[in-house]
């Protein structure tokens, strides 16, 4: 039950720097703690952020990557990026997480640039 | 003459003893008083406190239909947001439960009488997202223990084991919560133990976690037996903190090192 | 007294974690390869990377980090990627980030995870194949309040 929380304006000025900030619900286990029990959990990571801006009336699979990331253990749980983007035109913002055990989570939130 | 004497010497000590009273609750701090700047970054915004994660996830679940009724919370509750004021007035006396319960067990009580599902284990996801979501309505609130005897009893044998030194280590609640508050332990700051924040999203813990928890870890810290979660004498202290910190703000969901 | 001590030398797990950036030090010869590897030849040198770490954090759980680098993102002169690298942790690699244009900052923030005292650097790659950085030394000691 991945929950994400994604911040961005709903509407911008063209050529204005926005604040995307992105937060995923993830353990992050890093596959090198022990439990009480003494056994080693499994490691459990996100590996592949991205973050795409797809132009309004295109489809998904035109969208450009604003930032994609590849993240490791040393990535502290419940994963929280933040960067940055220069609204140029209205679209949407495509966010996606894949990781260990077949993990992944998509969101999808839309910007109106004047 | 005299009798106006004795009378303003009586209204004198009230007055003095109402102003110590006042002192002593204007020097009551939340723990995220004694955090980092970055830690308390974290709280206050809520685009970044990884607890709105699991307040989204009891929301979420707030409007589900579940159990053999098929019912949901807001069936019966309607929006969440007519929750405010609900979690600052936990632990309270149930009727139903005949006995004196915290947030968490009145939301199974919920589910296993009015959805007649199963009720969720202790610090499960979801429960902790029910009780984070209604907790978060009541942000800013005074936490404001009713008025019941049998919760008065409950907060009498709550401050009795705050008093009662336990473990190898041989420390009541109160030898570093009052008496060290504020002091060093290692690196941290002592805090006064006010459950303000809770459930609270711990560093340690990288997720959400109940005050049952917290307390169960402190037990473990000074070497005793911990209660098992759900038990009495862990709601009887709850009700304790709970009336030892009346009138303070709820900030749940906190976010605690 | 003496029981006070017993207490925090026995139970010992509270303690807090002191993050103290460091300027000008010599980079650690673990970091050195790793950025180089990174740099895939392209020149490696100080500057226009700025790494902000938080000068005290209450647990190494959860370190705020943010990365900004001097650079106007445009067509003809970008940022294409960012790399964190730590000295000690169980694994050197922190994250790789890939930017576009698009952009418009430099800029990444994200929360890490800090197992010991130990230097930790930030690379930038230009799409000139240039490289950047910025070495900070961090101060952690026992992290905090272990739950058995």
């Amino acid at each position: 039950m991945a929950r994400a929380l994604i911040t961005v304006p709903r509407t911008a000025k063209r050529g204005e720097i926005l604040e995307i900030r992105a937060l995923v619900q993830h353990p992050m286990e890093t596959g090198y703690r022990r439990s009480s029990e003494g056994d080693l959990l499994p490691r459990d990571l996100i590996r592949r952020f991205s973050c795409r801006f797809v132009e309004s009336g295109k489809t998904d699979d035109t969208g450009v990557i604003v930032i994609a990331a590849t993240l490791h253990a040393a990535i502290a749980a419940n994963p929280y990026l933040s960067f940055n983007l220069r609204a140029a035109t209205s679209g949407t913002l495509a966010f996606n997480w894949e990781g260990d055990n077949g993990f992944s989570h998509r969101e999808q939130v839309a910007l109106i640039v004047t | 003459m005299r009798k106006i004497g004795v009378a303003t010497r009586v209204i004198a000590l009230a007055m003095l003893g109402f102003v110590s009273l006042a002192v002593a609750q204007s020097t009551r701090q939340s723990g995220f008083d004694f955090m980092q700047p970055a830690t308390q970054a974290l709280q206050k915004d809520d685009t970044q406190n990884p607890a709105m994660l699991w307040v989204k996830d009891g929301q979420a679940i707030w409007a589900q239909r579940d159990g053999a009724t098929q019912k949901s919370c807001a069936d019966c509750h309607g929006d969440i947001k007519r929750t405010r004021g609900v979690a600052a007035r936990y632990p309270q006396y149930s009727a139903e439960a005949k006995g004196v319960i915290n947030l968490s067990q009145q939301i199974n009580q919920c589910r296993t009488t009015h959805q007649q599902a199963k009720a969720w284990p202790a610090e499960d996801a979801s429960l902790l997202g029910v009780e984070t979501a209604i907790a978060v309505e009541s942000r800013g609130q005074p936490l404001a223990p009713p008025a019941q005897s049998q919760l008065v009893d409950a907060q009498k044998r709550g401050e009795a084991a705050f008093d009662r030194r336990i473990g190898q280590v041989d420390l009541s609640c109160r030898d570093c919560h009052e008496s060290l508050a504020g002091k060093r332990l290692g690196g941290n700051i002592i805090p006064q133990g006010h459950p303000t924040g809770y459930p609270i999203y711990r560093l340690e813990w990288q997720a959400v976690g109940s005050l049952q928890r917290r307390l169960r870890n402190c037990m473990t810290a000074v070497r005793s037996e911990p209660y098992p979660y759900g038990a009495s004498e862990l709601v009887d202290l709850e009700a304790y903190l709970a009336n030892r910190a009346a009138g303070m703000q709820l900030e749940s969901p906190g976010v605690r090192p | 007294m003496k029981r006070r001590i017993f207490f925090a030398n026995s139970v010992g797990l509270m303690a807090s974690v002191v993050v103290r950036p460091v300027a000008a030090l010599t980079q650690s010869d673990v970091l050195t390869p790793l950025v180089n590897a990174y740099a895939a030849g392209g020149g490696v040198r100080e500057g226009r990377v700025k790494f902000d770490i938080a000068p005290l954090v209450d647990n190494g759980n959860s370190v705020p980090v943010e990365i900004t680098v001097d650079s106007p993102m445009t067509q003809a002169q970008h940022v294409v990627g960012i790399a964190l690298f730590n000295e000690k942790n169980p694994q050197n690699q922190v994250a790789e980030f890939t930017l576009s244009p698009l952009a418009g900052r430099a800029r990444v923030a994200t929360r890490i995870r800090l197992a010991l005292s130990q230097q930790l650097v930030a690379v930038a790659k230009m799409n000139d194949g240039s490289c950047w950085t910025h070495t900070v030394e961090v101060l952690v000691t026992i992290a905090s309040c272990i739950e058995e």
